[in-house]
C-alpha cells in the first residue's frame, strides 16, 4: 500500500515534493487549528440552563489578524511557486540540449517518434514505435506532443510531468529522468471508451543502454 | 407591486379558492415553486447518487456483475458487468445531475426562491410568472438530460465538463444523439437560472420590507443576491458555448474541431469562465444559510457581519478571475498560469476570513446541538478540508502532479458534499417547518447526521491519497495500470463505505417524507430566531403577510441585553426603537 | 374426448405450420440457379505487411509462433491473393427479393487481429462480434450510409449488430490496438463472396441475368467484370491484381 507520492524518478520531483509537504505543513496548521478549536467550542460553549452567549459583534483586531496572516502566507505560496513553475514550463524553461522525442496521441495509443542517428526529428531516419517511451537518464528530453483526434493528457506519475495533448496544438513539454527503470506513461485526460487503457511503457535507461536500444531498433524499424 | 401579490393581500386569511393546479402547478408563489424545485432536485440528487453507486460498484468490484444490474440493456451492462462505454457515461451523469440539477437547485431553486420573500418581507417575487418559467425551463431540462440515458448509445460521455473535440464529434465519442440532449438541457438549464436570477435580484433590490436596510439583510439573502448576480453573468456564457457546441455536433460547425480549423481550447476557456462563477454558486449559498444557521445555534451574533459580506462580495468578484487554475497543464500559455495562480491563491483569504468568523460566532455561545446546527458544524468542518486541498491544486507546480487524479475527486467532493449538501441538509430541515407546517424528527435526523458525517468521510478521505498516488480520474478500471494495482483495497474500501453513505441518505428521504403526514406539528418558531419568516405562522400562507412586518434591527439579535429571552427578532419593537423612516419601494 | 383434443393440437400444428411455410419468402432460385467462380490471382513482387509489436498485450502475443503481422495483403502460396471481397454489383432484376438471412455472421477478435479479415453481411442480418481475447477491445464501424457505432468489449463476450443499408466497405477498427482493422461489405443480396487460401471464390444461386461482378480489394481497390448465366450453369470471372 503506498500511502505517498509515487517513487522520485525525475528532476521535478524533489522540488514538487518539497512543495507539496511545505502546503501540507501549513494546510496542517491550518486544519488542526480550527478542527481542535471547533471541537473546543462545541465541548466548552454547549447549551446549558440559565446562561446566555456572550453578546458581541466581533473583534476589528482579531479579524485584521486572520485576514493578514492567510494572505501573507498565500502570497509568498503564490511567488514560491511561480519560481518553480517557470523553471518547468515557463516558455524558456526547455534546456537547449534537450533530447527530442515525439508523442503522437490518438485513440488510444501512443505512437512515439524517435528522431534516430541524428538526434533530430523530422527527417528520414526518424522511426515510430507505439506504445513504448524510451529515454536516456540524465540527460532533459523534450517531448513534442501532438494529437490526431481529441485531448488526451501525457502523464508520467514518477517523473512529476503533466501536459494536455490538445489536438490543432504543437505543445512541447520537458523532464529529465534521474533513476532509470521501467514505468508508466498514462493518459490523464477523458479522451473516450478506451481512456483508461490508454497506457504506455517508459523506459529509462543508461545512456549506453540507450544508444545501443536505438541502434536495434532504427534497424529493426528500418527493415 | 404586482397583480398577484395585491390580490393575494386581498385575500389572505380567506378561503383560497385557487384550483388545485393553479395551486400547486402551475402556481406563481414563490413558495411553492421552491418546493417544487424541491421535490424535483431531491428527485434527481437520488438520480445522481444511484449513478455513482454504479460507478463505484465498478470500482471497487471490475468486472463483477452488479447486483441488480441484470436489468440494464446489454447495451450498458450485458449479464450486470457494466461496460466502459457505460462507465463513462456514468461519470458524465452523475456530474451533470448532481451539479446541475440536484445541488444548484437546490441551494438557488428552492432557497433563493422560498426565502428571499419571506426573509426581505415581501409577498412575492418581482415577476411571479417568469419565476414559473423559471422551474418549468428547470423541468423540461430536467427530462431531457433524463431522457439521454435511455436513447441509442447513451447518454453523453465526455464527462460532466464536456471537454471539445470529444463532445463535438460522434465519432470520436461514440455517442450522438445524447451528446446533443447534453446540450439541449444545459441550454433550458442555462434559461432558467437565467430567469431565476433576473428574478432574485430585482426583488431584493425593489422589494425589502420598510426598514431592511442592505446591512440588516441576513447572510443568507446577501450571499443569495451574490449568487443571483454571479449566476445572471455566467450562465449565458455557458448557455452560449451549449448552442455552439450543438451546432458542432448537428449543423456542422465547427468551433471547435481542430481539423476544420477551430479552437479545442476555446470549449474550455467558455465552459470555465462559467464554470469558476459556478462554483461559487454552489458554495457560496450554503456558506449564506450555515452564517443563519450557526449564529442561531451558537445563540450569538454572526461575528463580523460586515466582514462577512465583504468576503462574499470578495469570493464572487475573485471568482471571475480563477477559472485559468482548471487549465494550468492544458496548454494555456504558462505565464497565464503565474497569474490565475496568484488569483487563486488569494480567494483563500475571504474564504479564510468566512471559517474564522464562524468559529468566532461559536466563540462564548450558548450552543444548541439542534439537526441544522450539526449540519452546519459538519459544512464548517469540511469545508475547512476542502477549501485547504485547493491551495494544492493552486499552487502550478504540484498541480502538475494532481491534476485530473483523485485529490482533484476528493477536493471537489469535501466541498460539494462536504460543503454544500451538508448545508443543504442542515436548511431544508431548518426551513422545513415553514415550508410544511410539520417538523421532520429529531432523533432520525441525528441518526441521518453521524451516520452521513462517518461514511462520506471514510469515502471521500481516502481518494486525497490514491490521488496523491497518481490515480487518475474517470478511469474504467484502475488496474490496468501497474502502479495503481496495490491501491485496490483501498477503493474497495471507498466503494463499501459510499453504499453505506447511499443507504443512509434513505433515512433522510424516508424522514423527508413521513414527515410531511406524521411529522410533529410545527409552531410558529420554533428554532427561536429572529427572522422576519417566524413571524408568520407555519406553513407561511400564500402572499405571506397581510402587512408586511417593519424592521427594527439585524437578523443576528441573539442574547441581547436588551431582552429576557436569548433572541430579538427583526421584527419586534422594543419601546426604544423608532418606526423605520422611509418604506422600500415595494411596500404599502 | 381426448382423442379429439389431441387431434385438434395436431391440426392446428398443422395449419401454423402451413401459415409459416406460406409467410416465409420464396428462397429465390437458391437451389440451382446459376454459378460464377473464379481466382483471384496476384502479380509483382508480393509486399511485407508491417510486423506488429504485440508485447503490450502478452495474451495475445502467446498465440503467435513467431512475430504476427498485419493483414493488409494476403498473398496464397499458390500466388493467388486472399481477402478479396467479390459481389454482385448490379444486374439483379428490380423484382428480387433476399432470402431470409440465415444464421449469424461471426466476427471474432483472437490473438489481437480480426477473423476474418475482410466478411460481408446481408442488410437486416445480425453481425455477432466475438472477444475471445478477454482483454479490452473496442469496435468502432465507420460507416457512411449505416449509422456509425462504438462499443467496446472489456472482456470474452459477444455483441450483435445489424446494419440497416447497403454499403461496401464499412470500415471497422479497434482504437486499443491500432493494427486491427476489418473490412465488412453490406448488401441486399446473398451474391458476394471472400477469396479464400488458395484465391478462389464462388457466388452460386444466381437468377439467370448479365451482371456486373466487382472485385474490392483494400489496397488495391476495385476491378470490374461483366458476367452472362442462364440456367444453372456455371460461369468463370477471373482477376488479377498487379503490385504497386
Amino acid at each position: 500500500m503506498h500511502w505517498w507520492l509515487p517513487f522520485k524518478a525525475s528532476t521535478f520531483a524533489g522540488p514538487i515534493d518539497g512543495l507539496f509537504l511545505a502546503i501540507l505543513i501549513i494546510t496542517g496548521i491550518a486544519f488542526v487549528l480550527v478542527e481542535v478549536g471547533l471541537i473546543w467550542f462545541i465541548v466548552k460553549y454547549r447549551a446549558r440552563p440559565g446562561r446566555k452567549a456572550f453578546y458581541t459583534h466581533g473583534n476589528t483586531r482579531a479579524e485584521v489578524i486572520w485576514t493578514t496572516i492567510p494572505a501573507v502566507t498565500m502570497v509568498a505560496l503564490g511567488l514560491i511557486s511561480n519560481h518553480y513553475w517557470v523553471q518547468m514550463k515557463g516558455r524558456n524553461s526547455i534546456p537547449a540540449n534537450a533530447y527530442p522525442i515525439g508523442v503522437h496521441a490518438k485513440q488510444f495509443e501512443w505512437q512515439i517518434t524517435y528522431p534516430g542517428a541524428d538526434g533530430k526529428l523530422g527527417t528520414p531516419d526518424d522511426f515510430t514505435i507505439r506504445n513504448q517511451l524510451h529515454v536516456p537518464v540524465g540527460r532533459p528530453i523534450v517531448v513534442h506532443l501532438s494529437a490526431e483526434d481529441v485531448i488526451h493528457s501525457f502523464y508520467v506519475p514518477q517523473f512529476r510531468v503533466r501536459q494536455d495533448v490538445v489536438p490543432g496544438m504543437d505543445i512541447k513539454a520537458w523532464f529529465q529522468a534521474t533513476v532509470p527503470g521501467t514505468y508508466e506513461l498514462g493518459c490523464s485526460q477523458l479522451c473516450g471508451l478506451g481512456h483508461y487503457r490508454m497506457r504506455a511503457q517508459v523506459f529509462v535507461h543508461t545512456q549506453e543502454d540507450f544508444d545501443a536500444w536505438m541502434k536495434q531498433a532504427a534497424q529493426e524499424a528500418s527493415q | 407591486m404586482t397583480t398577484v401579490a395585491a390580490t393575494a393581500h386581498t385575500e389572505h386569511g380567506h378561503h383560497d379558492d385557487r384550483s388545485f393546479i393553479r395551486k400547486y402547478i402551475f402556481s406563481t408563489d414563490h413558495k411553492i415553486i421552491g418546493i417544487q424545485f424541491l421535490f424535483v432536485s431531491l428527485f434527481f440528487l437520488l438520480v445522481g447518487g444511484l449513478l455513482a453507486m454504479q460507478m463505484r460498484w465498478q470500482l471497487g468490484f471490475p468486472g463483477r456483475p452488479m447486483p441488480g444490474g441484470g436489468i440494464l440493456p446489454d447495451t450498458m451492462a450485458p449479464g450486470g458487468v457494466i461496460l466502459p462505454e457505460y462507465y463513462i457515461q456514468l461519470v458524465t451523469m452523475h456530474g451533470t445531475f448532481m451539479v446541475f440539477f440536484a445541488i444548484m437547485p437546490l441551494l438557488v431553486g428552492v432557497f433563493a426562491n422560498f426565502l428571499i420573500p419571506l426573509k426581505i418581507g415581501t409577498h412575492d417575487m418581482a415577476f411571479p410568472r417568469i419565476n414559473m418559467w423559471s422551474f418549468w425551463t428547470f423541468l423540461v431540462g430536467g427530462i431531457v438530460m433524463l431522457s439521454s440515458l435511455f436513447v441509442p448509445d447513451g447518454a453523453a460521455r465526455a464527462g460532466w465538463t464536456m471537454y471539445a473535440p470529444l463532445s463535438a464529434r460522434h465519432d470520436y465519442s461514440g455517442a450522438s444523439i445524447g451528446q446533443e440532449l447534453w446540450s439541449v438541457s444545459i441550454i433550458f438549464v442555462g434559461l432558467s437560472s437565467i430567469l431565476g436570477s433576473l428574478n432574485y435580484i430585482t426583488t431584493i433590490i425593489n422589494n425589502r420590507a420598510p426598514g431592511m436596510t442592505w446591512f440588516r439583510l441576513p447572510l443568507s439573502v446577501w450571499s443569495l443576491f451574490i449568487t443571483a448576480i454571479l449566476g445572471l453573468l455566467a450562465l449565458p456564457v455557458l448557455s452560449g458555448a451549449a448552442i455552439m457546441l450543438l451546432f458542432d455536433q448537428t449543423i456542422g460547425t465547427h468551433f471547435f474541431d481542430p481539423g476544420a480549423g477551430g479552437q479545442a481550447l476555446l470549449w474550455q476557456h467558455l465552459f470555465w469562465f462559467f464554470g469558476h462563477p459556478e462554483v461559487y454558486i454552489l458554495i457560496l449559498p450554503a456558506m449564506g444559510m450555515v452564517s443563519d444557521i450557526i449564529s442561531n445555534g451558537s445563540r450569538k451574533p454572526i461575528f463580523g457581519y460586515h466582514s462577512m459580506v465583504f468576503a462574499i462580495v470578495g469570493i464572487a468578484f475573485l471568482g471571475w478571475i480563477v477559472w485559468g487554475h482548471h487549465m494550468f497543464v492544458s496548454g494555456m500559455n504558462p505565464t497565464l498560469g503565474s497569474s490565475f495562480m496568484v488569483s487563486t491563491l488569494v480567494i483563500a483569504v475571504p474564504s479564510a476570513v468566512k471559517v474564522f468568523n464562524w468559529m468566532g460566532t461559536m466563540w462564548r455561545g450558548n450552543i444548541r446541538f439542534h439537526v441544522p446546527m450539526l449540519h452546519a458544524v459538519a459544512f464548517v468542518a469540511m469545508f475547512v478540508i476542502g477549501g485547504l486541498s485547493g491551495i494544492f491544486m493552486a499552487a502550478t507546480p504540484v498541480d502538475m502532479q494532481i491534476h485530473d487524479t483523485y485529490f482533484i475527486v476528493a477536493h471537489l467532493h469535501y466541498v460539494l458534499f462536504g460543503g454544500s449538501l451538508f448545508a443543504l441538509f442542515g436548511a431544508i430541515t431548518y426551513w422545513y417547518p415553514k415550508m410544511f407546517g410539520r417538523m421532520m424528527s429529531e432523533g432520525w435526523g441525528k441518526v441521518h447526521f453521524w451516520l452521513t458525517f462517518v461514511f462520506y468521510n471514510c469515502t471521500f478521505f481516502p481518494m486525497h491519497i490514491t490521488g496523491m498516488a497518481g490515480e487518475m480520474r474517470r478511469l474504467y478500471d484502475p488496474n490496468q495500470y501497474t502502479f495503481l494495482q496495490p491501491l485496490q483495497p483501498i477503493r474497495v474500501f471507498i466503494s463499501i463505505s459510499a453504499f453505506l453513505l447511499f443507504a443512509s441518505q434513505l433515512i433522510f428521504f424516508v424522514n423527508f417524507w413521513w414527515s410531511l403526514w406524521k411529522g410533529k406539528k410545527a409552531p410558529q418558531n420554533p428554532w427561536e430566531d429572529n427572522g422576519l419568516e417566524w413571524s408568520l405562522p407555519s406553513p407561511a400562507p400564500h402572499g405571506n403577510w397581510e402587512r408586511v412586518p417593519n424592521v427594527y434591527r439585524g437578523p443576528y439579535e441573539f442574547s441581547s441585553p436588551q431582552v429576557a429571552e436569548d433572541y430579538l427578532p427583526q421584527y419586534k419593537k422594543l419601546p426604544t426603537d423608532r418606526e423605520p423612516a422611509a418604506a422600500s419601494a415595494a411596500t404599502h | 374426448m381426448r382423442k379429439l383434443g389431441l387431434m385438434a393440437v395436431a391440426g392446428v400444428a398443422v395449419l401454423a405450420l402451413a401459415l409459416a411455410a406460406w409467410m416465409r419468402p420464396q428462397p429465390s432460385a437458391e437451389q440451382g440457379g446459376a454459378t460464377i467462380t473464379g481466382k483471384v490471382k496476384f502479380t509483382g513482387t508480393k509486399p511485407t505487411n508491417p510486423k506488429i509489436d504485440m508485447s503490450e498485450e502478452p495474451k495475445c502475443k502467446a498465440k503467435y509462433p513467431g512475430v504476427p503481422t498485419e493483414e493488409i495483403v494476403v498473398v496464397n502460396p499458390n500466388g493467388t491473393l486472399a481477402n478479396v471481397f467479390v459481389y454482385v454489383k448490379s444486374g439483379l432484376p428490380a423484382t428480387y427479393k433476399a432470402p431470409e438471412p440465415a444464421g449469424d455472421v461471426t466476427l471474432d477478435q483472437d490473438g489481437c487481429r480480426y477473423h476474418p479479415h475482410v466478411l460481408g453481411i446481408l442488410v437486416g442480418q445480425k453481425l455477432a462480434i466475438k472477444n475471445s481475447d478477454g482483454i479490452l477491445h473496442n469496435i468502432k464501424a465507420k460507416g457512411v450510409k449505416n449509422r456509425p457505432f462504438n462499443i467496446s468489449q472489456p472482456t470474452v463476450m459477444t455483441s450483435e449488430r445489424t446494419f440497416t443499408a447497403p454499403e461496401v466497405m464499412v470500415p471497422l477498427e479497434c482504437n486499443v490496438h491500432g493494427w486491427m482493422h476489418a473490412w465488412l461489405g453490406v448488401l441486399p443480396h446473398p451474391f458476394f463472396a471472400v477469396s479464400g487460401a488458395d484465391g478462389s471464390f464462388s457466388i452460386k444461386g444466381l437468377p439467370p441475368g448479365t451482371y456486373t461482378i466487382e472485385a474490392w480489394h483494400e489496397k488495391y481497390g476495385t476491378q470490374t467484370a461483366t458476367v452472362t448465366v442462364a440456367g444453372s450453369e456455371t460461369k468463370t470471372a477471373d482477376f488479377s491484381f498487379a503490385a504497386k
